[in-house]
């Protein structure tokens, strides 16, 4: 890995890290979903770091070039958050539909259209 | 002996046709009625009020599954003892509602379905539908080794035991078809059908209307049987 790959890496990394806290402390992101996007931060500033790492993950994987992994990481990796985001969804929407009925039901009988 | 009943009517926008619905009902049942207005946009609401039945307005629409299943937590909560819905649009005709009264409170059954399937009537369905109804007839038959001829079918009466159940977290709202038969026969409840008339509906508004989503009804409704397969009978 080049020098320039590098800086250009580490910069990325940096930059997910200070998006990421900057969400949390604006209270835009809750803390709860912050974690999965620092790991993702951290761990392509590691592997910039540790490029054996890299290459080690390269070899245990079968892939040729350094590229392909992180290439396949990020792809599992953002699988991963789709899914993450598809589960809450669901149970969102859930918890929405059970929300709205109990309010529906509260308020036939506030208005008295209950016996 | 005095049954609590209830009749849910499930709604959306059928200012036209909910008042005559309600005034069919009630000429041949003396139960009381919900409307379960679905979010509405138009008058369906004042309408069903001023022809006297209770109202139950969801803040927005949800869909047919979740209307009804809003219907039977009430029930659940109001303590019925049994239930019967019927379709707000006016297509399944009242005069069986003591028929299928009568089934669940003789105990014959825990659920029936009013089927315009089990005698020769004159129901024309499209093509697509009546394909998509057959199937599931043989999926359910498949499964269940039960024949139940119409499991599309709103018209339905059942007792605590079903409704109650329906009442919880797993009722599968999406598309409370098929795949409800084949739970409550993996719990050991007893369905059975009764030949019903029903009128085509009125305004031709379908419930799955197109190829493409005919299809995509079809996907998840069979996605969602074999999820309830694949569950232990215990989480059920």
């Amino acid at each position: 890995m080049t020098l320039h790959q590098k800086i250009f890496a580490v910069f990325v990394s940096l930059a997910i890290f200070v998006v990421i806290i900057t969400l949390v402390r604006n209270r835009k992101l809750r803390a709860e979903y912050s974690w999965l996007w620092l790991l993702a931060g951290f761990v392509v500033f590691v592997l910039v770091l540790w490029y054996d790492l890299l290459v080690k993950l390269t070899a245990l994987i079968g892939a040729v070039a350094p590229t392909t992994t992180l290439f396949i990481f990020s792809i599992i990796f953002l699988v991963f958050t789709a899914l993450h985001f598809a589960i809450k969804v669901s149970r969102l929407s859930d918890q929405l539909k059970n929300l709205a009925q109990k309010i529906s039901l509260l308020e036939a009988q506030r208005d008295g259209s209950f016996h | 002996m005095n049954i609590k009943r209830l009749i849910i009517i499930p709604a959306y926008n059928e200012e036209k046709q909910i008042a005559s619905v309600i005034e069919g009902v009630r000429e041949y049942s003396d139960a009381d009625i919900v409307v379960i207005d679905d979010g509405s946009e138009d008058r369906t609401a004042e309408r069903a009020r001023s022809a006297g039945a209770r109202v139950i307005r969801h803040p927005f629409n949800m869909g047919y599954g979740v209307a009804i299943q809003t219907g039977y937590k009430y029930a659940f909560r109001n303590d019925y003892e049994s239930l019967l819905q019927i379709d707000g649009d006016g297509q399944h005709h009242p005069a069986y509602i003591p028929d299928l009264f009568a089934l669940v409170e003789n105990h014959k059954c825990d659920l029936v379905i009013g089927s315009r399937f089990l005698k020769n009537n004159q129901y024309k369905t499209g093509l697509l539908k009546s394909a998509a109804i057959r199937l599931f007839r043989w999926v359910i038959r498949m499964i269940t080794g039960e024949t139940i001829t119409d499991p599309t079918s709103g018209y339905r009466c059942m007792n605590r035991t079903v409704f109650r159940y329906f009442t919880e977290d797993g009722f599968p709202y999406d598309y409370p078809d098929a795949n409800i038969i084949i739970v409550l026969h993996r719990r050991g409840l007893k369905m059975t059908e009764l030949p019903v008339m029903m009128a085509p509906n009125s305004e031709g508004r379908s419930m799955h209307r197109g190829i493409f989503k005919i299809s995509y009804y079809f996907f998840k409704v069979f996605l969602s049987i074999l999820v309830t397969l694949l569950r232990k009978k215990s989480s059920l």
